[in-house]
């Protein structure tokens, strides 16, 4: 064996999950043309060594790692290929972000039907991933609205996927955590819109059953979403405040030209314009605690009871929209070992049964969330699909004391399964090859690794994830 | 259900720790493996010898109930084959935590006698093979800001003597080049020890009476691991070596050039 054919050591450092709280050696390689993608390829089967494929990093658990291996970041492949103010249909690389595109397509009266919480990750990551917005039971994942894409398998080929062509592997790349091949381009469908605002309503309610009905109930907003105060117990168990929003129709905004300006759009960098928000995480991490986060949670619920309930108001899609982003960095208040997050989506005649005691548990073992969301959801027909027709509840817990967390999640995951419950490859981090295998299904499972032995017969398409899931 | 099962859970959070132990199938090397496994981590073991080191993994996994041990053959004069092998094993193990290199030979060599071929291959394997596997494990614990180095030397290495010129000069080599190896890393935040070892039973022993106690491999391997633990920087071992080397290392020359031992 020669020492010239191994990966270099100038290409080895440390990556990290988005959370912080996992992190590994890799050998980093960021192209920016497909060419180099090939020779990657090529590279890793020579070499036997395992690549993942990574956007912007924002998976929260181990999904754009290789640990020991390749990672292969797609940030530099980042083209706006085509863009047809016309008919609001995009053509891009896979490392263009959620922001350089709704920067790119707003003025024309644009905005993708389909937005994640945060705008910094990567649309090649959001479709691996197959992400939802807050608008899911209505309009799908980001995937229902992919025209068609190119991608380049481990295999060398290279195959055009649209929702009737190749239509397996349409529905197989899409929400296939880069484990079968690499987008080239993906064209996508965005959706008009007459104003940069959207009307909003905010209301509390009393706890996990009326927040559940409210969400139910939300469908026929556009949008429906519901924080909840993971730290409530007792009757209040599961209480939170509503978010409903609604597009404008045409004609309702008197100054579209104005509203839908990016630079109108830009979340303030200071608060009441005093504080730099850069700083703010700085100031969460000092309550980013047991008692912090408690406190936190209480005041923000009474705030929402009382000042702030039943308020109707205008507010910019991407205030709205990218509410993960107001705070940069926020991550970092989790402290030096990061979070996790626990997402679990449950059937409606289960959900409230399920998350009740989600919550009871993790604050039973001191191991509390400190911020919950709850949103709608409805199936799809992609192969690692999360959603069910029913609920979701998004839980962020801080890692410490990790082995009673990893117990805890082990022993969360049941109560999910009892309940027919799916989960979330881009936020997971607790999940074991049994439980996958159960809400997965046997026959979904011999499908993927069907597929995955033709388009990467080599099997060098391997994350942490993947690994630790289907090992 | 709403009991935790208190049982342990390996996820991506809670990976158990990794060691890397170079030179495992006999003496120190085996006894530091085996306790290193009882302590919970998991273990690549390297050594020339496969079947000895067949036989240890398998002890080491039949005793957890799950396969915590994984051996690879490898002859560490084949220095060619170490970057290979190391990023064989970092993708298998997915981390490292912990790297031991403790392969050693010793060869008697006659008080007249200066044979180059035994003098090389003493300090390929006490020397030239460590810095091979060291200077690997040093990069990845430079990218990761953290870890445990650890090169097992001998208190051969503090003064020449008549007995063994070029073993005294590879484990001397291999003091300084750890010391050397803990000033560039220190400020990385990595841990750099240097294990100097006196008489202990191993193959590499001679099997004539020492001057000195002779200690076994397990407590050789107990104090490696405390050393570990505490984030010593040289440990002698057992530990009253430190004050008889440092009465050795003083005896001026032309005593110390009278004295037989």
């Amino acid at each position: 064996m020669s020492t010239s054919s191994v990966l270099p050591s100038q290409r080895l450092f440390k990556l990290e999950n988005f959370g912080h709280s996992i992190e590994r050696p890799v050998y980093l390689y960021r192209p920016t043309h497909a060419e180099q993608v090939e020779q990657i390829f090529n590279l890793a089967t020579e070499n036997e060594v395992h690549i993942a494929l990574r956007g912007a990093g924002r998976s929260y658990g181990d999904a754009a790692l290789a640990s020991g291996g390749i990672v292969l970041d797609l940030q530099r492949m980042n083209r706006v290929l085509d863009w047809n103010p016309e008919t609001g249909v995009i053509t891009v690389e896979p490392g263009v972000t959620i922001e350089r595109l709704w920067r790119y397509i707003m003025e024309d009266g644009w905005w993708s039907p389909v937005m994640p919480g945060t705008m910094r990750p990567t649309i090649g990551g959001c479709l691996g991933a197959n992400v939802h917005g807050k608008n899911n039971w209505k309009q799908g994942t980001m995937g229902d609205h992919v025209l068609s894409f190119d991608a380049l398998l481990p295999n060398g080929k290279k195959v055009t996927c649209t929702p009737n062509r190749n239509k397996q592997l349409f529905h197989s790349i899409i929400s296939g955590m880069g484990l079968l091949g690499v987008f080239t381009s993906i064209t996508m469908q965005m959706k008009k819109i007459y104003s940069g605002n959207l009307e909003v309503n905010a209301w509390a309610e009393p706890d996990l059953r009326s927040m559940l009905h409210a969400t139910d109930e939300g469908r026929e907003h556009d949008y429906i979403v519901g924080w909840v105060d993971s730290t409530a117990r007792g009757r209040g168990l599961g209480r939170g405040q509503m978010h409903s929003a609604r597009y404008l129709e045409e004609g309702e905004d008197p100054y579209p030209a104005m509203t839908l300006n990016p630079g109108n759009q830009d979340l303030p960098d200071t608060i009441m314009g005093l504080v730099p928000k850069s700083l703010v995480w700085r100031f969460l991490k000092l309550g980013i605690n047991n008692p912090g986060a408690w406190a936190g949670n209480s005041a923000k619920y009474l705030l929402n009871r009382t000042l702030g309930n039943h308020k109707t108001y205008l507010q910019s899609l991407v205030a709205f929209t990218f509410l993960l982003d107001y705070v940069p960095n926020w991550e970092y208040s989790y402290g030096k070992q990061g979070l996790i997050q626990y997402q679990s989506f449950l059937p409606t005649d289960t959900a409230e049964e399920s998350f009740e005691e989600i919550l009871r548990v993790s604050q039973m073992h001191g191991l509390p969330s400190y911020l919950g969301v709850m949103k709608r959801h409805k199936p799809d027909d992609f192969i690692f699909s999360h959603a069910v027709d029913g609920f979701s509840l998004a839980l962020d817990f801080k890692v410490r004391r990790r082995e009673k967390l990893a117990q805890l999640t082990d022993a969360l995951n049941q109560i999910v399964l009892n309940g027919n419950g799916r989960f979330y490859f881009a936020k997971d981090s607790a999940l074991t090859p049994d439980v996958v295998a159960q809400f997965l299904g046997d026959e979904t499972i011999a499908r993927f690794k069907q597929l995955k032995a033709q388009a990467d017969p080599a099997n060098i398409l391997q994350t942490d994830l993947y690994k630790r899931c289907f090992g | 259900m709403s009991e935790l099962t208190g049982k342990q859970v390996e996820n991506p959070l809670n990976l158990r720790p990794r060691a890397v132990v170079v030179g495992a199938s006999s003496g120190i090397g085996e006894a530091l493996a085996r306790k290193l496994a009882k302590e919970g981590y998991q273990l690549a073991l390297l050594a020339r010898r496969q079947d000895r080191l067949d036989k240890i993994c398998a002890e080491i996994n039949q005793a957890a109930g799950e396969v915590r041990a994984t051996a690879y053959q490898h002859d560490v004069t084949d220095y060619e084959a170490v970057p290979a092998l190391f990023r064989k094993i970092l993708q298998q193990m997915q981390t490292i935590d912990l790297f031991v290199y403790n392969s050693g030979v010793m060869y008697p060599i006659g008080l007249s006698e200066y044979d180059f071929k035994k003098d090389l291959a003493t300090l390929e394997v006490n020397l030239l093979g460590g810095i091979a596997w060291l200077g690997e494990a040093a990069t990845l614990f430079d990218r990761l800001g953290k870890g445990h180095l650890v090169g097992v030397s001998s208190v051969a290495g503090d003064r020449g003597r008549v007995g063994n010129p070029p073993y005294h000069a590879a484990k001397s080599g291999m003091s300084t080049y750890l010391e050397a190896l803990r000033n560039r890393l220190a400020k990385k935040g990595v841990h750099v020890l240097t294990v100097k070892p006196g008489y202990v039973q191993t193959d590499l022993l001679p099997s004539s009476q020492m001057p000195f106690p002779v200690a076994t491999p397990e407590s050789t391997a107990e104090a490696i691991y405390s050393a570990i633990r505490r984030g010593r920087q040289v440990l002698y071992t057992p530990w009253w070596w430190r004050y008889l080397l440092l009465v050795i290392t003083h005896i001026p020359s032309f005593i110390f050039r009278r004295m037989s031992f």
